[in-house]
């Protein structure tokens, strides 16, 4: 049973259809007792960091998070807020992993927000299994996480970022593997078998 | 690297996948969630649904289909036609769609991409420009599919439209659209270096060539096209290896 942190910010429709493709039961909630009870827990995250940062205190659930043992997956903003710090609205966040969350540059060429398919490489943790170094998912921000040894995958746009985290029983992914076709499922079933 | 985007569109009326046949109008092709499916295994990088339908009924019918595409396909799609509203862009963000594409309704109505801006997004929105070079060299923008020519020229309304917060330009050539002759890559480039936000081409693809050509020259982020993979005359695996062998960064 996944448990999806129901708190308030975007579209969550994408996160379950993939869960749904998966098989995978789940279900939605911002309860911090069932949070605490739950086997695995998806932290999704569309919208703007010191929002998203607000709602999570606003139920409780900034420590709650914090306090996990089981699987824990936070995806693209979701994966910023369980960093320490973001740019974004100059904001405090979960402080799981240490990495601060940056805007991308200004410079020539560089187009942003980052949208589009880029490959990740230097593949670490257990949600890579069978996934091939230089696989291409899908990518939608503008802020990104910098390189340190939390790193589970670079990639590159203008400068190597944190395409995904990972540190104990947390993982994040800065792409959205709901949408970056059969890796993307790959690494879902990954997050699902941990 | 960021890999350009192989990008089907699919033509829906009344809920069913259709292609224009020349002197006969339009055949339906088959289920749209299938047709989808297939590209998608194919490699396709993003679909693009257009609702063609000009029934009441048919919308409907449309708004139902896109819940079913986002529950069965995983890779990222946009939906258009029929938008004139935020709220219309809206009910398709929350029936699953990654984007929505607008083209007349922003000629007409400008704010209308602020509003879709403001409150979803701009990833969330993608401007479509129809524009026809006329005899002196100017590009007019064109709405109800090239059949209206506006006052708009194409490098000023699509820099207008990046302003007020589109998040792509997909820009499709009149004249050449339908030729299987290739894109104006000199346009496609201008637009590049005039815009900071991503260019998708549209019409005119005949070759494997034509699209490495506006990928590479004409500085385009990603090609759209529908006959050429309708009709299997390029298959995707076969295009992203073509582009890949003549050193384009695709996925494959």
């Amino acid at each position: 049973m996944v448990t999806i942190i129901d708190y308030g910010t975007g579209n969550l429709r994408s996160v379950t259809n993939a869960l749904e493709r998966l098989g995978a039961e789940y279900t939605l909630t911002a309860d911090p007792d069932a949070i605490r009870r739950a086997e695995r827990v998806l932290l999704p995250g569309v919208g703007e960091a010191a929002t998203a940062m607000a709602q999570l205190r606003d139920k409780g659930l900034s420590d709650t998070l914090k306090n996990l043992t089981c699987p824990v997956l936070g995806i693209c903003l979701g994966m910023q807020l369980l960093c320490a710090h973001s740019e974004e609205g100059d904001t405090a966040c979960l402080g799981i992993f240490p990495n601060r969350v940056r805007r991308f540059p200004e410079q020539a060429g560089l187009k942003v927000p980052h949208v589009g398919w880029n490959s990740i490489h230097n593949l670490k943790s257990p949600l890579y299994k069978d996934i091939k170094e230089g696989e291409y998912v899908y990518y939608v921000h503008s802020y990104a996480a910098e390189v340190n040894e939390c790193t589970a995958a670079v990639t590159d746009y203008g400068e190597p970022f944190s395409g995904s985290l990972y540190k104990d029983n947390f993982f994040g992914c800065q792409f959205h593997p709901e949408k970056s076709g059969a890796a993307g499922s790959r690494i879902l079933a990954n997050f699902l078998s941990i | 690297m960021l890999a350009k985007r192989i990008i089907p569109c699919l033509d829906i009326k009344d809920g069913q996948t259709v292609k224009g046949i020349h002197f006969e109008g339009l055949r339906t092709v088959g289920d749209p969630v299938e047709l989808g499916r297939k590209y998608a295994d194919e490699g396709a990088d993003e679909l693009v649904y257009l609702d063609i339908s000009a029934t009441v009924e048919g919308r409907k019918t449309f708004a139902e289909l896109v819940s079913r595409i986002a529950r069965e396909i995983d890779i990222p799609f946009t939906v258009g036609g029929g938008i004139s509203t935020a709220e219309d862009a809206g009910a398709l963000l929350l029936a699953g769609a990654d984007k929505v594409t607008v083209n007349s309704a922003a000629v007409r109505n400008p704010s209308l991409i602020d509003e879709i801006a403001g409150q979803y997004g701009r990833q969330f929105i993608v401007v479509a420009i129809d524009a026809r070079m006329d005899d002196t060299g100017r590009w007019v923008v064109t709405t109800h599919g090239g059949r209206t020519p506006t006052e708009r020229e194409l490098f000023g309304w699509a820099r207008e439209a990046q302003e007020r917060g589109a998040g792509e330009i997909l820009f499709t050539s009149m004249n050449h659209d339908g030729t299987k002759n290739g894109y104006p890559c000199e346009t496609f480039a201008r637009l590049a270096s005039e815009l900071s936000i991503p260019v998708i081409a549209s019409g005119g693809a005949g070759t494997a060539d034509h699209i490495a050509e506006v990928l590479t020259a004409g500085r385009a982020d990603a090609a759209l096209a529908a006959s050429i993979f309708h009709y299997g005359e390029i298959p995707i695996p076969m295009l992203k290896r073509a582009l890949h062998e003549r050193g384009i960064a695709v996925r494959i």
